[in-house]
């Protein structure tokens, strides 16, 4: 068996160099990834960095300016017919009808995909009870709760049993108990061998879910890894420490040997833990050079903080945003 | 042929979604059935005893009917792109296009929905008329004539309407259709006698499209005579589909792709 022969088989998604601007605004500049069969790829970024553009080159919505894409198999430029009827597609945007009900909404895309009447309907009422939608099946979507919609929509995605999935940023903006219940049905799909793609603005989640992340800012991909390499590369937890005086900052940097890099608020000092002890190792060091520290926090690491590391170690990209649209 | 088959039930099934949407927006559901008779009892009762119809010699009722039915069924079609804008702007349209369906078939459905709702909204207009003393006297053939007329003025506004909500981008600005729309009818021979207006005014009246249209309602309704109304009629409503229908079809595929 060749190479390429080979290639095609094991990963679902692949892309190659995709370009894509908008006016003088360069969006893509160059994105590679691949998601090899059966797993999950997150790919990671805050707004503006590409996420949707690369997700919409994928699904045949958007045409990339260069490079190539395939997905199952087919050529997202030359069959984009033969990639939509291979893919399921969840939208940034809620892609249901407000004013149908849950089962009018699922049994109008079964039609659409010509299952016939009888099967669109049984295919509806599975997808109600998988998703946890029966008892909201005769509601107008409208009165839905925002995790009911996401849910909905996942099933509206999944009417053709897709084989591939994508997932736009399926959890921004829902409460704790709703991303959760997403989260387990996503790994429910994935243990069914649908290959997904999702995008993210939250760490996290492609920790919990993703085999793979690729990490993208300002068009270009910035890392692509297991969660967990990620994860050392960035510290398990955030140690910040607020110096009791500003103007120690540079020399707290040189003691410990960080980076000049840009720091969230001022006086304060953000670094990875790396293990247990890294806590007091730390401290002693300031306290040796009679840094006063005024106040000490930990917390998870964000996804800023997975850019404050990648930036600090490339230096030239510009501060990532999070918060706002795009 | 078959995928004639799956194209027409895609369009059946689109236009079903549009039609079940409409019933449940309040506004929907008022444009169709309580506004044409307003409208109908509002120029009978309010302005019609004010106005004459001049060298008619009609009775006012039996002169605006016409107007009021294309009244009628104009608002509404003209609110088809408000539906097309909402969407193109909202996520549907995303969700429609990684269908396996054709991409006409969309805009398709909504102008097919459209007549469907705006013809029945002339047909309570028209009974609210006839409730209201209006005696029409049409044959069959007239009566057959009649709906080609209503479902050509729908077919026409709503092919425009699909083609204006593609090129704004946003529903506010879709629904600025129906303003023009809604206006069309009063700057012509319709609702008051286009004899009466001042000079530039009675022009307008005279060549633009609702004119010749009522004339032939008029026509087919009243045993009037015709003259070359029908065929200029018959230019308007023509020309408008055979020239909007590609355009919309053309603009549609633009949007969707690149």
């Amino acid at each position: 068996m060749n190479g390429l022969h080979s290639k095609a088989l094991t990963d679902s998604i692949s892309a190659r160099g995709l370009v894509k601007a908008f006016g003088t605004t360069r969006v893509l500049d160059g994105i590679d990834l691949t998601v090899p069969t059966g797993s999950l790829l997150a790919l990671l970024g805050p707004n503006g960095s590409g996420k949707t553009t690369t997700v919409r080159i994928l699904t045949t919505l958007l045409r990339p300016d260069a490079g190539s894409a395939s997905v199952g198999g087919f050529d997202v430029s030359r069959q984009g017919a033969a990639v939509r009827r291979t893919i399921g597609l969840t939208a940034q945007q809620a892609t249901v009808d407000d004013l149908l009900t849950g089962r009018e909404n699922l049994e109008l895309f079964a039609g659409l995909y010509h299952l016939g009447r009888r099967r669109a309907r049984q295919r509806a009422q599975e997808l109600l009870d998988r998703f946890d939608l029966a008892g909201a099946a005769g509601r107008r979507v409208a009165t839905y709760s925002g995790g009911m919609r996401r849910r909905l929509d996942l099933a509206a995605s999944m009417v053709s049993e897709p084989r591939i999935l994508f997932l736009d940023e399926p959890t921004t903006g829902l409460d704790p108990r709703s991303r959760a219940e997403l989260w387990a049905v996503i790994r429910d799909l994935l243990a069914s061998g649908t290959t997904i793609l999702l995008t993210t603005q939250y760490l996290e989640e492609a920790d919990q879910l993703a085999d793979r992340v690729v990490v993208i800012n300002g068009g270009r991909v910035v890392a692509d890894d297991s969660p967990a390499a990620l994860k050392r590369q960035v510290g398990a937890e955030r140690l910040v420490l607020h110096l009791a005086r500003g103007e120690d900052l540079p020399r707290a940097e040189a003691v410990l040997g960080l980076p000049p890099a840009p720091r969230p608020g001022p006086g304060g000092l953000t670094l990875g833990l790396q293990d247990p002890d890294h806590l007091r190792r730390t401290l002693d060091l300031l306290h040796h050079d009679g840094i006063p520290v005024e106040r000490v926090e930990l917390r998870t690491p964000t996804l800023d903080d997975v850019f404050f590391t990648l930036t600090a170690a490339t230096a030239a990209t510009p501060l990532p945003r999070s918060g706002g649209t795009g | 042929m078959s995928t004639a088959l799956t194209a027409g039930g895609d369009l059946y099934r689109l236009v079903g979604r549009n039609l079940r949407r409409e019933t449940r927006i309040l506004d929907g559901l008022i444009v169709n059935t309580a506004l044409p008779v307003i409208i109908m009892v509002l120029f009978v009762y309010v302005f019609g005893g004010a106005i004459t119809t001049g060298s008619s010699g009609l009775a006012y009722i039996d002169f605006v009917v016409p107007a009021v039915l294309l009244m009628s069924g104009g608002y509404g079609a003209a609110l088809t792109a408000v539906n097309i804008a909402e969407d193109m702007t909202g996520g549907m349209i995303d969700r429609f296009r990684t269908l396996p369906i054709a991409a006409w078939a969309v805009p398709a459905g909504h102008v097919l929905a459209s007549v469907i709702r705006n013809v029945m909204a002339c047909g309570f207009a028209l009974l609210a008329a006839i409730v209201l003393g209006f005696r029409p006297d049409a044959s069959l053939t007239d009566w057959a004539w009649v709906l080609v007329v209503l479902v050509g003025y729908v077919l026409a506004l709503s092919s425009v309407a699909v083609l204006w909500g593609l090129l704004v981008r946003s529903a506010q600005a879709a629904g600025a259709f129906s303003f023009v729309v809604l206006f069309l009818p009063y700057l012509s021979d319709g609702v008051v006698p286009a004899e009466t207006m001042p000079g530039a005014l009675r022009e307008f009246a005279y060549h633009q499209p609702v004119t010749p249209i009522v004339a032939t309602l008029r026509s087919l309704l009243l045993d009037q005579p015709l003259g070359t109304s029908g065929w200029v009629a018959a230019a308007w409503l023509g020309g408008t589909v055979v020239l909007s229908v590609p355009l919309a079809a053309h603009l549609f595929r633009r949007r969707t792709s690149s």
